[in-house]
């Protein structure tokens, strides 16, 4: 079974339907995929290389038991240990996976679990990914904060008593320059104690100059690493370049950022294949920047405005478990963020196992926070959200939850130096 | 517990050898650690102290406790010295205990830039007291650069895998002198004991309290294991024999029979 992604729009012009339903039906009238676009910095790097060796010749059908019950009883987790933990046959020893990522995130964490909101800036998107609410055909309510806006939102947060708080854009320079980005980052610092990033990917001195601004922490989802479903998704506009994608990581480290998150966003090719792709992201990052904070983030898909029935297929919450149990085995040091797209029930439940970060008083939208958190209407235009999300307990409820689940609710470890 | 036999830093006294490490932290953690451990000294990573309203560890720390603020963090000297002169504005006094990581995964101190951040604070009057790896010559340059004390990990941080740098610790504690506090990886009373008995000045721990069953238990052991070798140390241990056994008539005694 797949998914349905093409959505048209009765607002498209004849023009642009013409063009939409081309880029969807004929591969050629699409840009290269693996060519970088004037002006994306190429830096030399051979991990992308490394995953995908491993990716591309990874069997999850090859490993039984055996390897499995290898994989559990090492000390250390290697490369084929992962495999055999996401493979199907680790399907019948989830519960000791989950024994074993618990005791190892209690050696590196404790039983804390940080709190962190993400504030929504701008909706504009120049890309046509098929699956996400922001792409550019997509008609929805666009919206950009003004500065004053941004601040405004930044107060409520504050106020409920977030102290680490991530940025998003849609993928839209035009829209959402660096500038515009870095003006959001410097008013972040006077509000939050930490600053993180989930924005289009920059060169190295843009990267630099978002620390400056007070940014420390930069999110990119490759969404799939599987190359050959990249391009069938991304039909349109930067984020069309994967490899451009692929080393935003290294190009944040380089430019000074203290910390990177990877992620594949789980549903949209084989979820095996994808997570052990995101994986070894992670760990070869590690290994080439070793002072590098390296986390994984677990998305996936979900509804968006104008197509409710886009789901993750395949991946349930069982296999999400799974997944994020290797991780946690593989990686012990790694943060693992488990957004709220998951349910309240299943981040409680992965909290005690293996999450080390929840987001908490989410909106995915632009501009609704005080609606939200106050219940005050100001009535001011809002944008429509990236997707729907499940779990929405605000930052008060869910401090006392992970409490009452026995966890230690952090708002922050961290001082910009 | 000896009342004479205290332990000195930086010109102060303590009649504790038990430090509570900062890494997973809780009210409960602090409580134990103060009451059924003994701790006189008390770690806080300044990154978690930095916070707002909800939850303040410094609200939760007794007042009669030393502070020892960390600068965990920092990934080379010149952020340490950053961290630690915000710990003193923030409050926390001028003890300060230098961690610089250069490492996510492992944690493992950086030897180079902790000595140079040991220098610039010292000479601010800061009362130095740098986490590093048991090297000699390090510790040597430490000692030089004005710090307080000298803090070699015994294992990796958060392992619980106890003297795993045994040998280069004991090299250490005979041959520094200042006092040698025991930091990171010890997991279990025994080798705190143990640690004790080899000469360390004190012991530094957090995780093995933090993830014991019964905290306030684990805490009263801790401090029993480290009084019991520190006695032994004092006391003087007996002898210990490498291998075999001892013949109870001399293989040499016929040297002197008949008196020539």
């Amino acid at each position: 079974m797949e998914n349905r992604f093409f959505v048209d729009s009765a607002h498209l012009s004849k023009d642009a339907l013409a063009k939409k339903h081309r880029l969807e039906t004929d591969p050629s009238f699409r840009k290269s995929h693996m060519e970088y676009l004037p002006g994306m910095e190429q830096i030399s790097s051979d991990i992308s290389e490394k995953v995908l060796t491993h990716m591309n010749g990874y069997d999850p059908s090859a490993y039984t038991q055996k390897e499995v019950k290898e994989a559990l009883s090492g000390d250390v987790c290697a490369i084929d240990g992962l495999k055999a933990l996401l493979s199907p046959a680790a399907e019948p020893f989830l519960e000791q996976m989950a024994q074993r990522a618990r005791l190892e995130t209690s050696k590196h964490f404790g039983n804390t679990v940080y709190m962190f909101t993400p504030l929504y800036i701008a909706n504009y998107c120049e890309n046509y990914c098929v699956y996400c609410g922001f792409n550019c055909y997509n008609h929805i309510s666009r919206m950009k904060l003004s500065t004053e806006q941004i601040e405004r939102e930044m107060k409520v947060i504050a106020e409920s008593g977030m102290e680490e708080i991530l940025i998003l854009t849609g993928e839209s320079r035009a829209q959402s320059d660096v500038a515009y980005i870095g003006e959001a980052c410097k008013l972040a610092q006077n509000y939050f104690r930490m600053v993180g990033l989930e924005i289009y990917p920059l060169n190295t001195d843009e990267y630099r100059y978002l620390h400056e601004c007070g940014a420390d922490y930069v999110t990119v989802f490759q969404e799939t690493y599987d190359v050959q479903k990249y391009e069938t998704l991304h039909l349109l506009g930067h984020k069309r370049v994967w490899p451009y994608r692929f080393d935003a990581q290294e190009r944040a480290l380089l430019g000074g950022m203290r910390g990177v998150a990877c992620s594949a966003l789980l549903g949209l090719s084989n979820f095996r294949k994808d997570a052990l792709a995101t994986a070894l992201h992670a760990y070869f990052l590690q290994r080439k920047y070793p002072h590098a904070e390296i986390s994984l983030s677990c998305p996936r898909l979900r509804p968006i405005v104008n197509n409710e029935k886009i789901n993750p297929l395949d991946v349930g919450e069982t296999k999400l478990c799974q997944i994020i149990c290797a991780y946690r085995i593989f990686l012990p040091f790694a943060g693992i963020t488990v957004s709220s797209r998951e349910s309240a029930s299943f981040r409680n439940g992965i909290a005690k196992i293996a999450a080390t970060k929840i987001s908490a008083g989410v909106s995915t939208g632009i501009g609704d926070h005080e609606t939200k958190y106050t219940g005050k209407e100001n009535g001011a235009a809002k944008g429509d959200e990236q997707f729907e999300i499940d779990d929405n307990r605000s930052l008060e409820r869910m401090y006392q939850d992970m409490s009452a689940e026995g966890l230690q609710p952090v708002l922050n470890d961290y001082l910009y130096v | 517990m000896n009342q004479n036999d205290t332990l000195t830093i930086g010109g102060k006294e303590f009649h504790s050898r038990f430090i509570l490490g900062s890494g997973k932290y809780s009210l409960n953690l602090i409580e134990a650690a103060v009451k059924d451990a003994g701790a006189e000294i008390i770690t806080l990573a300044v990154r978690r102290a930095n916070t707002k309203k909800e939850e303040n560890i410094l609200d939760y720390i007794p007042k009669h406790v030393t502070l020892l603020p960390n600068t965990s963090g920092a990934r080379n000297a010149e952020e340490a010295v950053r961290i630690a002169r915000l710990a003193r504005e923030l409050g926390c006094g001028n003890f300060v205990k230098i961690e610089i990581m250069r490492d996510a995964k492992y944690l493992l101190p950086d030897n180079f830039e902790t000595i140079k951040a040991t220098e610039t604070l010292a000479n601010e009057g800061f009362i130095v007291m740098p986490y590093m790896y048991p090297d000699l010559n390090a510790a040597r340059d430490l000692r030089d650069a004005g710090a307080a004390s000298i803090m070699p990990l015994a294992s990796p941080i958060g392992s619980n895998k106890g003297l795993s740098t045994r040998d280069f610790i004991q090299i250490l504690i005979d041959e520094i002198d200042l006092p040698i506090i025991v930091d990171a990886g010890i997991g279990k009373p025994s080798q705190a004991c143990e640690a004790m008995e080899m000469g360390a000045a004190a012991i530094m721990a957090n995780t093995a309290l933090a993830t014991a069953g019964n905290l306030p238990l684990m805490a009263h052991a801790f401090s029993h294991a480290i009084e019991a070798g520190r006695s032994a140390y004092l006391a003087g241990l007996g002898r210990v024999l490498v291998r075999g056994a001892a013949a109870s008539d001399p293989l040499t005694g016929f040297l002197h029979e008949g008196g020539n």
